[in-house]
């Protein structure tokens, strides 16, 4: 079966969140740029005050949507948008490195990505001598729940040997791993840091859906590593997602099945299910293929 | 050592890594911030190579840019079998310069369709993927009737020549810029005898020849 993409958004889930649009850096005051979010043509600038104005292009009052700007983005919605975004507290760490590392296109739905993030099953295979290596293949069990206060989901207790976990790495560690799923298209990562035994880097995914099956990953990090330079962290992240990408474009169909039945989980998938099935009770139909 | 200012998602500068790998010779690389930092493009950049772009390599003080000029250079000096870059042989010196401009423009279209996809450059993405068609097109063929005689390579000799590691990496990312290659079968057999060299290394998007 091949499931129709939708040219443009009717699901009032997502069309009700707040998107990661660009960079806020990467917005001027002199040029207005433009943009594809959920199929609509976006148009933007800074305003005189340097704050960011984005409207529909196809507006010829260029009525200004609702925009915020955290965690280094611009963030829009096309809906009625929740008061605040996910809170990522690290943020305001004096000590924290808050790095942009890239933005990256991707032809496949942004539940995908997102799923595709929260797996280590791939990390041996996909990210050989980096986030993994032969033989140490298995995926410890781990937890997941849904957090009863903000509803996002957690995997929790997980471990995975990494051989180069980080820029900061000099040898290969034990990595212990945080995944949350805050937003259906947003997932944020925190994992063991090689510099301090108490805290943990923090690595996120922010997906822009420019259709149904098309999205840009914007990658985030919130990091404790204090002499590589930016260039350094983002060759790594680059690298990591650049071994993704050609694995998200050959997964098939492109939009994220949420019928239990429709593709095979093991027990390592554990928090792909619960994401599924989280997706499924937000109501969300939009990149995905409901459950009948 | 060999310095390369590099971008590791830069097939230009994976052509370099390339070669490098295959003459097994060692260099240091020097990460860019290509995307977003815009490194290249950058004063302090500029004064390395005044158009602004990569790779370059700074060998012992000799700098160079333009990926198929560096390719030359290396092949002629790290090679000493003179088969990457076959001076000795007028005809297939001729054919390696005729398919190394044939890869210029598999640069301007299929790895621009690539640049305008992963990255986001402004191109016109129809006039990219149908120029990479065209070009795959003739490569096939050519490379096809290359199979028939018996030959490996786009060059008539019986070893690789720079020619193949020039159009290679525009070839081999090319579904990442929405250009499939499921029309080219000897193109597909192409890429799978250039991963099966002796050296050949990856990048991300480039997978290793199956071993089972």
């Amino acid at each position: 079966m091949t499931p129709t993409v939708a040219t443009t958004c009717a699901d009032p889930v997502i069309l009700d969140q707040w998107h990661p649009l660009l960079p806020l850096d990467e917005m001027t005051a002199d040029n207005v740029g433009h943009t594809i979010l959920l199929g609509e043509q976006l148009s933007y600038q800074l305003d005189t005050d340097g704050a960011p104005v984005v409207w529909l292009a196809a507006d010829a009052d260029a009525t200004a949507l609702p925009v915020l700007v955290e965690y280094l983005y611009v963030w829009v919605c096309l809906g009625s948008p929740p008061e605040a975004l996910f809170a990522i507290p690290e943020f305001a760490e004096p000590d924290r490195r808050n790095i942009h590392a890239g933005t990256i296109g991707v032809h496949v739905s942004a539940p995908r990505a997102i799923e595709n993030f929260l797996d280590m099953g791939h990390f041996p295979y996909v990210h050989t001598d980096v986030l993994g290596a032969e033989p140490h293949t298995e995926v410890a069990e781990y937890d997941v729940h849904i957090d009863p206060d903000t509803n996002d989901v957690w995997a929790t207790e997980c471990v995975f040997y990494q051989p180069r976990a980080a820029t900061t790495s000099t040898e290969g560690q034990m990595s212990d791993y945080l995944y949350r799923v805050p937003h259906p298209y947003c997932v944020i990562l925190y994992k063991t840091t090689p510099l301090a035994a108490e805290r943990m880097d923090v690595i996120a995914l922010f997906c822009r859906p420019i259709a149904e099956d098309r999205i840009e990953a914007h990658m985030f990090l919130c990091l404790l590593d204090p002499d590589n330079s930016e260039t350094v962290i983002r060759k790594f992240q680059q690298t990591i997602f650049g071994q993704d990408k050609p694995i998200l474009e050959n997964q098939y169909p492109k939009l994220l099945p949420l019928d239990p039945r429709a593709e095979t989980p093991i027990r390592a998938d554990k928090v792909a299910i619960a994401y599924r099935r989280w997706l499924s009770d937000l109501g969300v139909t939009y990149g995905v293929i409901p459950a009948a | 050592m060999i310095k390369l200012y590099d971008y590791e998602l830069s097939a230009n500068c994976y052509k370099q890594r390339l070669i490098l790998s295959l003459l097994d010779v060692p260099y240091e690389s020097v990460p860019v911030d290509f995307f977003p930092g815009l490194e290249h493009k950058s004063d302090e950049f500029k004064k390395i190579n005044p158009l602004g772009h990569i790779p370059v390599i700074d060998d012992d003080g000799y700098v160079l840019w333009d990926a198929h000029a560096i390719l030359v250079y290396l092949a002629a000096k790290y090679d000493p079998s003179g088969q990457w870059y076959p001076t000795g042989d007028p005809q297939l010196l001729g054919e390696a310069a005729s398919w190394l401009l044939f890869a210029e423009g598999t640069t301007n279209t299929a790895s621009a369709a690539r640049l305008y996809v992963n990255l986001g450059y402004d191109f016109d993405i129809d006039v990219c993927r149908a120029g990479a068609h065209r070009l795959f097109r003739v490569l096939d063929e050519h490379l096809w009737f290359r199979e028939r005689e018996g030959l490996d390579w786009v060059c008539s000799g019986s070893h690789p020549t720079i020619a193949d590691i020039a159009i290679f990496p525009d070839v081999v990312l090319s579904e990442e810029g929405g250009v499939s290659r499921l029309d080219y079968p000897a193109l597909r057999r192409w890429t799978d005898r250039v991963k099966a060299l002796p050296g050949f290394t990856i990048m991300p998007g480039v997978f290793p020849v199956g071993t089972s």
